[in-house]
């Protein structure tokens, strides 16, 4: 198999005595679309923050492309260039346009000349089916229009994973499929993705892997079939009957979108 | 009379607002500078920065000035100007710690956090992302800011500088016009301090974010 585009080898994390996942082991390949699953207060935030070096872990080792992440010295800033993250509170810059985020990266990050990075800009907000709201400003714009725009500057900057953080957890039911169908067409168009989601529907029809985690560990992993169908585990069949029963209807509801 | 009214009086607020004018940039300097490293210093500044504000805000301000005049003056040979506008930019700097600290907590981590997503640098994020948005929200604060230092710019009226409260003092002496000489101070503080209001006002509707349409 090629090398993985991401990998993690026993990372662990605490905060203080609160060990919130230990030994987590994952390899991303190119095209994967992994989704991560698991009840709240799990460690899956926590696992996308230091995957990316938001949040220093405690231990284990990170590779990118090959390449040692977690080796002393190692320019973080460089490393988080090329893996994009998208939070469940969007997180857009608010004194910002919605074009300027976007090209926010590219100008004082990748240093490209204003033009370029214009045009490189409108195309994202295009890809995202925004690119009419290209001079609004956050404070103007919808919830799903927010994580497009989000999700948008995360793609202009090229990067090789994209990290997603409960994308649609944060928006009205009504808002949540515009964003799921700009992440599919991600999936068509290959995007190596690493998603934390409830919407088990995405899961089942785009994931090439689901991973359960519980408590801070990886429970069971598999393909959506073996998961959902042939799960080997009594809680895993739980946690997705549960969530099932919980997010199966949202679209329907007007249920607020919490975490479980 | 009245020729002394105007050139005396007159005289005393160049002198005020010179004074104001040099202690608030110095403050709002120091301020900001102490409020980024209360937030993103780490454990000891932040503690540093908490002693160094919660001293400057429990004492008298005509108590540290003197303090702070006898410290400038001794070391430096400067005028009671200076050092006592020098003074000035110091206490307010514990304030104005304040309001930058609080400016900074309300644009939250979360922005950092974005920031840092995309690749900018710590400093960068700061400078590109998190600043532009804490000193909108600064500017009401601030400039509350702004008319405490105007007023208590009277303060150096201690040291000998003969600005605005002091030349009405000497005038309403030797004129025996108590009332006419301290009505003129008292309204052109409030004219000073009136304008930088609308201002800063003004800067602060420039600047406003356009929210939901
Ligand atoms: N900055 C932090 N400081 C202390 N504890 C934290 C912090 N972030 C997360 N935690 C703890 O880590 C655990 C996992 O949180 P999180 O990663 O958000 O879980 P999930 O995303 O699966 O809901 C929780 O118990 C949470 O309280
Ligand atoms: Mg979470």
């Amino acid at each position: 198999m090629d090398e993985p585009i991401l990998k993690a080898q026993g990372l662990t994390k605490k905060y203080g005595e609160n060990v919130v996942f230990k030994d987590i082991d994952l390899a991303v390949q190119q095209g994967d679309i992994i989704v991560i699953i698991g009840p709240s207060g799990t460690g899956k935030s926590t696992l996308l923050r230091c995957l990316n070096l938001l949040t220093k872990a405690d231990g284990g080792k990170i590779w990118l492309d090959g390449e040692e992440i977690t080796a002393p010295g190692h320019n973080e800033d460089e490393v988080r260039q090329h893996i994009g993250m998208v939070f469940q509170n969007f997180l857009l810059f608010n004194h910002l346009t919605a074009l300027d985020n976007v090209m926010l990266g590219l100008t004082k990050v990748k240093h490209l000349p204003r033009e370029q990075a214009l045009e490189k800009a409108l195309s994202e907000l295009k890809r995202v089916g925004l690119a009419d709201r290209a001079g609004h400003y956050p404070g103007q714009l919808s919830g799903g229009q927010q994580q497009r725009v989000a999700i948008a500057r995360a793609l202009a900057m090229d990067p090789r994973v994209m990290l997603f953080d409960e994308p649609t957890s944060a928006l009205d039911p009504e808002l949540i499929g515009e964003v799921l169908e700009v992440m599919r067409q991600l999936a068509l168009q290959k995007m190596t993705m690493l998603v934390v989601t409830h919407e088990m529907g995405f899961a089942r029809e785009v994931a090439n892997r689901i991973i359960f985690m519980e408590k801070g560990s990886i429970i069971e992993e598999g393909t959506p079939d073996e998961l959902f169908l042939r799960p080997k585990f009594e809680r895993t069949r739980e946690f997705l009957w549960k969530i099932t029963e919980l997010y199966g209807h949202k679209h329907e509801t007007t249920q607020p979108t919490e975490d479980l | 009379m009245l020729q002394n009214l105007i050139t005396y009086i007159g005289n005393g607020t160049i002198v005020t607002v010179g004074v104001t004018l040099v202690a608030l940039p110095m403050g709002m300097v120091l301020g900001l500078t102490f409020g980024l490293l209360y937030i993103y210093g780490g454990k000891w500044l932040s503690r540093l920065m908490t002693a160094y504000s919660t001293l400057m805000r429990g004492v008298p301000q005509i108590v540290l000035l003197f303090i702070l005049y006898f410290i400038i003056a001794g070391s430096i040979n400067i005028s009671p100007f200076w050092a006592g506008s020098i003074a000035l930019g110091v206490i307010s700097s514990a304030y104005q710690m304040e309001i930058f600290r609080g400016a900074l907590l309300s644009v939250g981590g979360g922005q950092m956090m974005a920031a840092r997503a995309v690749g900018l640098s710590r400093w960068r994020a700061i400078r590109y992302i998190v600043l532009p948005q804490a000193l909108r929200l600064a500017i009401p604060p601030w400039s509350n800011e702004a008319s405490i230092v105007l007023k208590d710019s009277s303060l150096v009226y201690a040291l000998g500088v003969p600005e605005i409260l002091r030349r009405a003092q000497q005038l309403s002496a030797t004129s025996q016009q108590p009332f006419l000489a301290f009505g003129t101070a008292a309204v052109i503080y409030f004219i000073l301090v009136f304008t930088t209001n609308r201002l800063l006002d003004y800067l602060e509707q420039r600047t406003r974010l356009p929210a939901q349409l």
